[in-house]
């Protein structure tokens, strides 16, 4: 991993009680990601330089624009992130969000978001300061407590 | 003892939760760093900052040969969502109708 870049660094971390394979569902899969990450339906094929974008559900409007960097299922992905949801955040340039997946005890799995290289995107950096938690929180409570995934 | 124990213990010590301030205002910083901004010994904030990362509010991360602390708000998220909104959603909800109606009749 390259240095980090501390103060431009933000990390998130959540404890679910779920299988890695089930959060990487949660996290790639659109049907799920409708759900907790503010509607936002991710489109990708997960294929390092392809695209990753999320829209509203109806495709009326682009949320995030990136591209796969990394993609090690069910252990870790990297994309590039840009917010288009707010013309301020959309005229910054790209910055990176990456997932780190571990087992972390019989049916639990951690967590981890890194959302990096935010050094010239100030206005993303705290446009998504609360929001992570809430998607964080939001996905914890669909896997824990929703329908179960299908296999 | 569950995450919810572990997180209002964390929080129940000013001189964690005058860590976690620190943390907001700068992020991912080194135990020195942080040891130089208290009045205690290096062992003393280490001790703190130990029961922080059990409950989840901190979390550190290796760059180089530096371990760097960052706030990890996700927890108080759920506290919030568990604790917080639960008691004053019928209020706020009041209010929003009240606007709601005053708008209406507007």
């Amino acid at each position: 991993m390259t240095t980090m870049t501390k103060e431009t660094t933000q990390v998130y971390s959540v404890f679910i009680r779920a299988t890695p394979e089930q959060v990487w569902d949660g996290i790639t899969k659109p049907e799920f990601t409708a759900r907790y990450f503010y509607g936002s339906v991710i489109d990708s094929s997960y294929e390092p330089g392809t695209p990753y974008l999320g829209w509203a559900e109806d495709r009326s409007m682009q949320y995030v624009d990136g591209e796969v960097i990394e993609a090690d299922p069910p252990r870790k992905l990297v994309t590039t992130w840009r917010a288009m949801y707010d013309p301020e955040t959309a005229a910054e340039p790209h910055s990176r969000v990456t997932w780190e997946i571990e087992p972390a005890g019989e049916h639990v799995t951690k967590l981890t978001v890194i959302h990096d290289e935010l050094e010239a995107a100030p206005k993303t950096a705290a446009n998504v300061a609360g929001g992570w938690s809430f998607v964080l929180s939001g996905l914890k409570t669909l896997l824990e407590t929703g329908e179960p995934l299908s296999g | 003892m569950d995450d919810d124990d572990r997180v209002f213990r964390a929080l129940a010590d000013p001189t964690r939760r005058h860590l976690l301030d620190r943390l907001f205002e700068r992020d991912g910083r080194t135990l020195t760093e942080l040891e130089s901004e208290l009045e205690m010994t290096r062992f003393g904030v280490m001790k703190h900052l130990r029961v922080l990362e059990d409950a989840g509010l901190v979390v550190t991360r290796r760059s180089g040969r530096e371990k760097l602390h960052f706030l990890n708000p996700v927890p108080i998220r759920f506290i919030h969502d568990r604790w917080i909104d639960k008691y004053t959603e019928r209020r706020v909800s009041a209010l929003a109708t009240l606007k709601h109606e005053l708008e209406e009749s507007a």
